[in-house]
C-alpha cells in the first residue's frame, strides 16, 4: 500500500469515498509518522491519539451509510491558537499553562461538523507573535526543508510554523492557521506549502486566542491549492458570535481551482521592488507573470504608493491592540499565577514570568504608544495610513487590476537561532515586508510554491485579491502552481 | 520619539509586568529601536485623512438585549488557579 500520508487531502478524500481504506487507517498512518518526526521537527505541542480515533471510527461509520461530509475522516492539525474543547490551548505561551477551554471555536466546530478529525494542536510562536516560530515556548519548529549539502536546521517561519512544516513534513492533510501580518503566506512560502489569509471577516474570530483583533484572521495551510480551497469552504462563513464576520454565502472555492486566469489583469506594484532584493527573488517574480500571461492573462504596472509605510504602521495598531488584548492574563482567570504580596504584586510577577522576551517587548510598545499624550500622534496617525494604504489597493482595483502579483517573502528560510536577527526585532519584522500590507488593507492573499533558491529550498509567490474574491486567488495560484510543476515535498531526513 | 529608562519603567508598570532594573537598559535599546523604525510614519501627509476604524464599510452589528448565554459558572471557574465556591480567588484588595 502506497504512504497514506503521502496523499494530497483531495486525493485522501477520494480514496476513503471509494473504500480504498478506513478513516482508521489514514488517521493510524498520521499518528505513527508524527511519533516519527516529532522529536526532529517539533511541530505538534499536544497530540490527541485517543480523540483522533474517535472521530475517525466515527466518520468510518458515516462514510460506510454514504453519509460523509466534505472533509469526512480527514486528519487535520489544528494551531495551539484555536480554542479546542478540553485540549491544549496555550498559544504557545507559559502564561496560558494547563488551559483547556470550556468551548470550541467556530472554525474548528465547522471543521468537526464537515467530517474533519483533529490529531493535535501545532507550535507556533507565542501568541502569533514571531516570523520564525522561535518564540514558541515549547521551543522552535524546525524547518522539514534544508538547504542542499547542509545538516543545518532552518526555521519553518511564523507565526503559523508548526502548521507549515506539520502539512509540508506530511505529518497532517492539511492545517489550520492564523495571520496578523504574515503568519499564514510567510511560512507556507518557507516550507513549500500553499497558505491562504482570507478577506477580513470571512473566517469567526471566536474562540481564537486574540492578538491584534482588527488583523487576525484564520486561515487554512496545505499541500496543494486544491487542499486548500477545500479547506477554506469548510472554515468560512458567517458567525453571530463574532461581531466583525460577514454575512456573506460561502461559495465553493475548490470550484474556482480550475478556472483559469484568460482575461484578467494582474497588477505588478512597483513599490515592491525593493532595493537589495535577491535576482532569484527578482526572477521568480518575472517567471509568475509569465506564466500568468501564457495562460491568457494581461500583466499591469501600477503603483501602491504607502506600501513602504505599512511596515511601521503595523508596529503600532498590532501591539495597541495585543496590549489590550493581553492585559487579561493576570493569573486570575486561567493558566499561570505566580503569587505575590498584594494584587499588583501578583499581576506583575505572573506576567514577567508567564510572557516571553517578544510579547513582552510587544505589549510595552501597545501599552507606550496608547498611553496619554501620545495616542494620537502614534495610534491615530497609524489608522490613518492605513486608510491611505487601503485606498493604495481601491485604486488599483478600480483602474481594472483583478488580482496583484508579488514576492511573498524578501529571502528563502533562514537558520534556527541567527544571531543577526536576533540582535535587532526590526530586521526579524521585515520579513513581513510584503505580507503586513495585505492584513492593514483586510485583503485576502495567498502564498503559492514557484520556484527553489540556489540551495534548493522553496520560494513562494503571493497574490493579493479584492475583498470576498478569494475565487480569482485559488485560480490565478493554480496556474502558478501548474506552471511550476515542480515537486515541493522534503528530502524526508527525520 | 525615544524613550529613558525612567519611561521604561513607567511603561512596565502601567502594563503589569515586573521588570528588573537589570533588565531596563535592554528594553529600553529594544524599544527605541522600534520607535525609531516607526518614525518614519511623520512623513506621510494624512491632512484631511480619517482614521480606519473598520476595513469593511459596515457598521458594528446590534443584537436583541437578550439573555443567551450562561448558568454555568462552575465552567467558568474550572480553568481559575484558585477559586472557591465559584469565585475567582484573589489576594486581598480592600482593607
Amino acid at each position: 500500500m502506497t504512504d497514506l500520508t503521502k496523499l494530497s487531502l483531495a486525493d485522501a478524500r477520494k480514496g476513503l469515498e471509494a473504500k480504498s481504506f478506513t478513516a482508521t487507517e489514514l488517521t493510524g498512518a498520521y499518528l505513527s509518522a508524527i511519533e516519527k518526526a516529532n522529536p526532529s521537527l517539533n511541530a505538534y505541542v499536544a497530540v490527541t491519539p485517543e480523540q483522533a480515533l474517535d472521530m475517525a471510527k466515527a466518520s468510518d461509520e458515516k462514510l460506510a451509510k454514504g453519509q460523509g461530509g466534505p472533509l469526512e475522516g480527514i486528519p487535520l492539525g489544528i494551531k495551539d491558537l484555536f480554542g479546542t474543547k478540553g485540549v491544549h490551548t496555550q498559544a504557545a505561551s507559559h502564561i496560558l499553562d494547563g488551559f483547556k477551554p470550556e468551548y470550541e471555536s467556530t472554525v474548528t466546530s465547522n471543521l468537526w461538523r464537515d467530517g474533519a478529525v483533529m490529531l493535535g494542536k501545532l507550535n507556533m510562536d507565542e501568541f502569533a507573535m514571531g516570523s520564525s516560530n522561535e518564540t514558541s515556548y515549547y521551543g522552535p519548529v524546525v524547518n522539514p526543508f534544508r538547504a542542499e549539502g547542509s545538516n543545518a536546521n532552518l526555521v519553518p517561519g511564523g507565526s503559523s510554523g508548526g502548521s507549515a512544516a506539520a502539512v509540508s513534513a506530511w505529518l497532517c492533510a492539511g492545517a489550520t492557521a492564523t495571520d496578523t501580518g504574515g503568519s499564514i503566506r510567510q511560512p507556507a512560502a518557507f516550507t513549500g506549502t500553499v497558505g491562504i489569509k482570507p478577506t477580513y471577516g470571512r473566517c469567526s474570530r471566536w474562540g481564537v486566542v486574540a492578538f491584534a483583533s482588527s488583523l487576525d484572521q484564520a486561515g487554512p495551510i496545505a499541500r496543494t491549492v486544491e487542499d486548500a480551497a477545500l479547506m477554506m469552504t469548510s472554515m468560512s462563513g458567517y458567525d453571530v458570535k463574532d461581531s466583525t464576520s460577514v454575512d456573506l454565502a460561502v461559495p465553493d472555492f475548490a470550484a474556482a481551482v480550475e478556472r483559469g486566469v484568460k482575461g484578467l489583469t494582474i497588477g505588478v506594484p512597483r513599490e515592491y521592488r525593493m532595493d537589495g532584493m535577491p535576482a532569484e527573488i527578482e526572477k521568480l517574480w518575472s517567471q509568475g507573470l509569465e506564466w500568468l500571461k501564457a495562460e491568457g492573462a494581461t500583466v499591469k504596472d501600477i503603483s501602491l504608493p504607502h506600501t513602504k509605510y505599512a511596515l511601521p504602521a503595523y508596529y503600532i495598531v498590532a501591539p495597541a491592540e495585543a496590549s489590550s488584548n493581553l492585559a487579561r492574563y493576570d493569573g486570575v482567570k486561567y493558566g499561570l499565577r505566580v503569587s505575590g504580596k498584594d494584587i499588583t504584586d501578583m499581576y506583575e510577577l505572573t506576567r514577567a514570568a508567564g510572557f516571553g522576551r517578544e510579547v513582552k517587548r510587544r505589549i510595552m510598545i501597545g501599552t507606550y504608544v496608547l498611553s496619554a499624550g501620545y495616542f494620537d500622534a502614534y495610534y491615530v496617525k497609524a489608522q490613518k495610513v492605513r486608510t491611505l494604504i487601503k485606498k493604495d489597493f481601491e485604486d488599483a482595483f478600480h483602474g481594472g487590476v483583478d488580482a496583484v502579483l508579488t514576492p511573498a517573502t524578501p529571502s528563502a528560510a533562514f537558520g534556527v537561532g541567527d544571531e543577526a536577527l536576533a540582535a535587532d526585532p526590526v530586521a526579524m519584522y521585515l520579513n513581513d515586508i510584503f505580507t503586513v500590507t495585505v492584513n492593514m488593507a483586510g485583503l485576502p492573499g495567498i502564498a503559492v510554491p514557484a520556484g527553489k533558491d540556489g540551495k534548493g529550498l522553496p520560494l513562494g509567490l503571493q497574490l493579493i485579491g479584492k475583498p470576498f474574491d478569494e475565487e480569482t486567488l485559488f485560480a490565478a495560484a493554480r496556474v502558478i502552481e501548474k506552471s511550476a510543476d515542480m515537486d515541493f515535498s522534503p528530502k524526508q531526513w527525520w | 520619539m525615544s524613550v529613558d529608562a525612567a519611561t521604561v519603567k513607567r511603561i512596565a508598570r502601567l502594563a503589569r509586568i515586573r521588570i528588573e532594573e537589570s533588565e531596563v537598559a535592554s528594553y529600553q535599546g529594544e524599544l527605541n529601536a522600534i520607535l525609531g523604525f516607526v518614525e518614519q510614519l511623520t512623513e506621510v501627509d494624512v491632512e484631511g485623512v480619517e482614521p480606519m476604524t473598520s476595513v469593511t464599510p459596515m457598521a458594528l452589528r446590534r443584537r436583541d438585549d437578550a439573555i443567551t448565554d450562561g448558568g454555568y459558572a462552575d465552567k467558568i471557574v474550572s480553568n481559575a488557579p484558585l477559586s472557591e465556591d465559584n469565585f475567582f480567588m484573589v489576594p486581598k484588595v480592600v482593607e
